[in-house]
């Protein structure tokens, strides 16, 4: 190749458009082969990897002596192995018209939340179905996961046409029954294609052996589909990664513009505050730019002193985003733990990552018949519908009007972990209309009153632990110290302000969110407030400690294995647990995370109540929470 | 990049002297201009790098003003560990993979960014873009975080740390295009030249300096050659190639039926082996 062969060259492949779509299909549909021919006939395969492909084909191989194309991306040993594809892959080719990124995703119900990885970042989706097969519930729950992240392009990929025959009325079965379903998912391109995949049939080219097909072979199709990715004909909004502050004359907002466009000179408006200013500059390393659209990364300088920070939404005055504390949602779970309405996690929006609970999950659907069914928690893998409440107002877009201001992930708190994936439907206006009431008597009004620190004592520990038995003699204690108490035991609350909760993971979030509150009421009112629950999980008893100040939280862990907590048994609850008779009991078939920094930690193997109790009072006075 | 800049306490950009890292480097001073990268970049030098990446490096790093810190493994060092008596295996476990270790370790980095890309190799298609890594540097494949839309998870627990792949949706010959859409200087030896070589089992090996020791039967021969992946000198294969501009240079791996990673004696032993270095630590 000449030098003015290549410029031009590479001057053509700067203009092909990029799109990237993903496969989904089960394991025996033939996903991984139809890609692994899409690489080997546009070339992709080197000559080494071939020689390896022809080397583990003989070894794992399912195809006997014809090369087995799925080997060529299933990544991991383990799933080479088990012959499945466990994880999202990610594959490249290009031909003349376009460049390709292809998420190669996993078919089963398991693997859900792999799909919808692969779904978030793909404009079109190829669902598999094999000839023989026809539409299966699966293949139904791919094309709802894809409405689900709006993907609005989908092929069906009749595959092991070769297997039936070619029948043509076989394939317009299947596209029929395909299209009544989805039909109802909005998609704007629906489009059907014969083939086999193992053998090339209308992958790149129409295929001489089924002739009574007219339309486009796979490649072709997603070579021509208008994808209609305009990202840049929507609103400008800008969300603020990075404050570059390099000296005292310069101070620019990084970020990269996630949709619309923006030119010097424009106002914007920082969505969260409300404030308003004019973009100066469009700073870049290569000079300065005119305008920058969706996708570039730049950094902004604006004409005025605007507080903005790093999780700031930069958006166009006329369009703004929403801004508030609750809004509904769709949300896809992600993690082997359910999840708890009521239970704090982080959601991470933007570059905004806020504390955000669940407050009501309205119902589950059904991935596979789209019913609504009511929920109290979501597994693994399930998607619901819920109305979310964040620790302060954040910016936001409807996902359907912009994914890219409208989709955030749930991290949880303790594991870090990324758990729950969700699509914003509407902010909820109804918090607006609640205020707070100005009050004259204030906490510490009434406390200084009592000569004493209003302070929340949370004893947690096993059932049998000595809990209360311990918490009672300790306010007994303080009482006739002259302090002022009181005391939420857990078998009495559920006795009343709790007697609608039962003991699943999801009801134990409830009860303890409810305590918590109760006990701030008290502290509110000066008093010394006595929690005597077990408590079982870390999540809750952080969240309680949060709704006070740092300085009003004690955690109290009694201490005592479950040996002696079971040889106790003084209530012959864990005699009943073990024969089966009452379910979800901590410590028998429900967990126990125990604190890891309790403020006062009593072991009370070797120690009387009286001398637990003894220990803890001491602990007040040294802390001079009492006299 | 920014991203990470403005998530983590402590990162670091790992900085290999190859045409990868080169434009890394360069997307990273784009990313922070008018201010310099936030965070210094780490070469893990096994001492058996070719010299001219050595001076490449040095140049690069006083021209743009960046923080650089080297590493070598000195323990492995006095055990003598050398890719021509150790083998090309644990010379790379020590000298590559615990040095590195050692280095993050050392100065407590958090996140550090790597500039691999997923059409390099089967098992690094399903690699995220944020990697998460165990206290000990290990990547659990079943323990990586799902990456949807353009949202980075990036938190973790004290002493765990994240390996950021930001160029991970990149095709070599996007690398290559953008290099010389953008300028960006690489090392000469990615030219061809007339260079001392000698052919060992097959590869075509570059005589960087004496303590690589003849064999019966070989011998020093001048040849016009250049390299497409860069490492340690003795492990490093080389091809004839007249290429002494980009433009040849592309024009010559669009034509090319090899893949790069070839040149690199490491990955022949199996297919899996990547996997496998990768779950110990290795980039």
């Amino acid at each position: 190749m000449r030098p003015e062969e290549l410029r031009a060259f590479l001057a053509k492949q700067n203009d092909k458009s990029l799109l990237r779509f993903l496969t989904c299909g089960s394991v025996d549909d033939g996903k991984s082969t139809l890609i692994g021919r899409l690489l080997f006939d546009t070339k992709l395969v080197f000559e080494d990897q071939l020689r390896a492909l022809e080397r583990d084909s003989k070894k794992h191989g399912t195809t006997g002596d014809d090369m087995d194309f799925a080997l060529l991306l299933d990544g991991l040993e383990a799933e080479r192995e088990q012959g499945i594809t466990i994880d999202v892959a990610y594959r490249f080719f290009a031909t003349e018209k376009r460049k390709y990124i292809v998420a190669d995703t996993p078919g089963h119900e398991q693997y859900t939340r792999n799909m919808a990885t692969g779904a978030s970042n793909s404009d079109l989706a190829v669902i598999l179905v094999d000839a023989r097969k026809g539409v299966l519930t699966q293949t139904r729950r791919h094309a709802y996961i894809c409405s689900l992240l709006r993907i609005r392009h989908v092929v069906l990929a009749v595959n092991k046409i070769d297997l039936v025959d070619f029948s043509e009325d076989i394939f317009d079965a299947i596209d029929g029954e395909f299209r009544d379903f989805a039909d109802k998912l909005g998609f704007a391109s629906i489009v059907s294609i014969p083939m086999s995949a193992r053998f090339g049939d209308n992958v790149i080219e129409r295929s001489s052996r089924i002739r009574w097909y007219d339309g486009p072979a796979l490649l072709t199709h997603l070579d021509t589909v208008d994808v209609d990715t305009d990202r840049r004909g929507r609103a400008f909004r800008m969300p603020v990664q990075w404050v570059n502050r390099p000296n005292l004359d310069f101070r620019g907002f990084a970020g990269t513009v996630a949709s619309g466009r923006v030119r010097a000179g424009d106002p914007i408006v920082v969505a969260n505050s409300g404030r308003t200013s004019t973009v100066s500059r469009i700073v870049t390393m290569d000079g300065d730019l005119a305008e920058a659209a969706a996708g570039e990364a730049v950094t902004l300088t604006l004409a005025d002193e605007v507080d903005i920070s790093r999780g700031d939404v930069l958006s166009t005055p006329s369009a703004r985003p929403d801004v508030a504390d609750q809004f509904a949602a769709h949300l896809l779970w992600m993690a082997e733990e359910e999840l708890l309405p009521g239970r704090q996690y982080l959601i991470k929006i933007g570059a905004k990552t806020v504390p955000a609970s669940v407050t009501e999950l309205k119902h589950r659907i059904d991935v596979n018949s789209l019913e609504h069914m009511a929920a109290k928690t979501l597994q693994l893998n399930e998607v619901g519908f819920c109305n979310f409440s964040t620790a302060t107002p954040i910016a936001f877009d409807a996902y359907a009007d912009n994914p890219e201001t409208g989709g955030f992930v749930v991290i949880d708190r303790f594991t870090n972990g990324t758990v729950g994936a969700g699509m914003i439907e509407f902010g909820l206006r109804r918090a607006t209309n609640v205020h707070w009431q100005a009050l004259d008597v204030n906490k510490s009004a009434r406390a200084g009153l009592k000569n004493q620190k209003p302070v929340i004592l949370w004893f947690t520990g096993l059932s049998g632990s000595g809990k209360s038995t311990v918490a009672n003699i300790v306010e007994r204690k303080l009482l006739f110290g002259g302090q002022h108490t009181y005391m939420l035991d857990g078998d009495n609350v559920r006795h009343g302000l709790n007697r609608d909760l039962g003991f699943t993971d999801a009801d134990r979030v409830e009860n303890i969110r409810r305590v918590a509150e109760t006990a701030k009421l008290f502290v509110d009112a000066g008093l010394i407030v006595l929690v005597s629950f077990i408590s079982p999980f870390r999540s809750e008893r952080r969240s309680a400690r949060e709704l006070v100040q740092p300085d009003e939280f004690l955690e109290v862990f009694i201490d005592t294995p479950i040996e002696v907590c079971m040889a106790r048994d003084p209530k012959g609850l864990y005699k009943r647990a073990k024969a089966g008779e009452i379910k979800n009991f901590t410590g028998i078939d429900s967990p126990y995370e125990a604190p890891e920094a309790p403020e006062i930690h009593v072991k009370t193997v070797d120690m009387t109540a009286e001398d637990a109790a003894d220990q803890i009072v001491a602990r007040l006075r040294a802390a001079k929470i009492v006299p | 990049m920014r991203e990470v800049a403005a998530e983590f306490a402590n990162p670091v950009m790992l900085y290999s002297i190859g045409k990868d890292s080169s434009v890394m480097l360069h997307l990273a001073m784009k990313a922070f201009y008018p201010a310099k990268p936030p965070f210094p970049f780490l070469h893990v030098d096994t001492t058996w790098k070719f010299r001219e990446m050595i001076s490449f490096r040095d140049k690069v790093a006083r021209e743009l003003g960046i923080k650089l810190l080297v590493h070598t493994n000195e323990d492995g060092l006095k055990r003598g560990i050398n890719p021509f008596d150790s083998g090309s295996a644990l010379h790379t476990q020590v000298m590559k993979t615990e040095a590195l270790r050692q280095a993050l370790d050392k100065y407590g980095f958090d996140a550090a960014f790597g500039g691999a890309r997923r059409d390099e190799e089967k098992s690094r298609a399903k690699e995220r873009i944020f990697s998460f890594r165990t206290a000990g540097h290990v990547w659990d494949p079943k323990n990586q975080r799902p990456e949807l839309w353009r949202i980075f998870n990036a938190r973790i627990k004290k002493g765990e740390s994240i390996r950021v792949f930001p160029i991970s949706n990149w095709t070599e010959l996007d690398i290559w295009e953008y290099i010389l859409a953008e300028n960006i200087p690489i090392v000469p030896l990615y030219f061809a030249a007339k260079r001392p070589i000698v052919i060992r089992d097959g590869s075509i090996i570059l005589r960087d300096d004496d303590r690589m020791t003849l064999m019966p039967g070989e011998k020093v021969e001048e040849r016009v050659v250049r390299f497409r992946t860069l490492g340690c000198y003795p492990l490093t294969g080389g091809v004839e190639s007249p290429a002494t501009t980009l433009e040849e240079i592309v024009a010559e791996m669009l034509a090319a039926r090899t893949s790069e990673r070839e040149g690199r004696v490491i990955d022949h032993d199996e297919s899996a082996s990547m996997e496998k270095k990768k779950r110990e630590g290795y980039f």
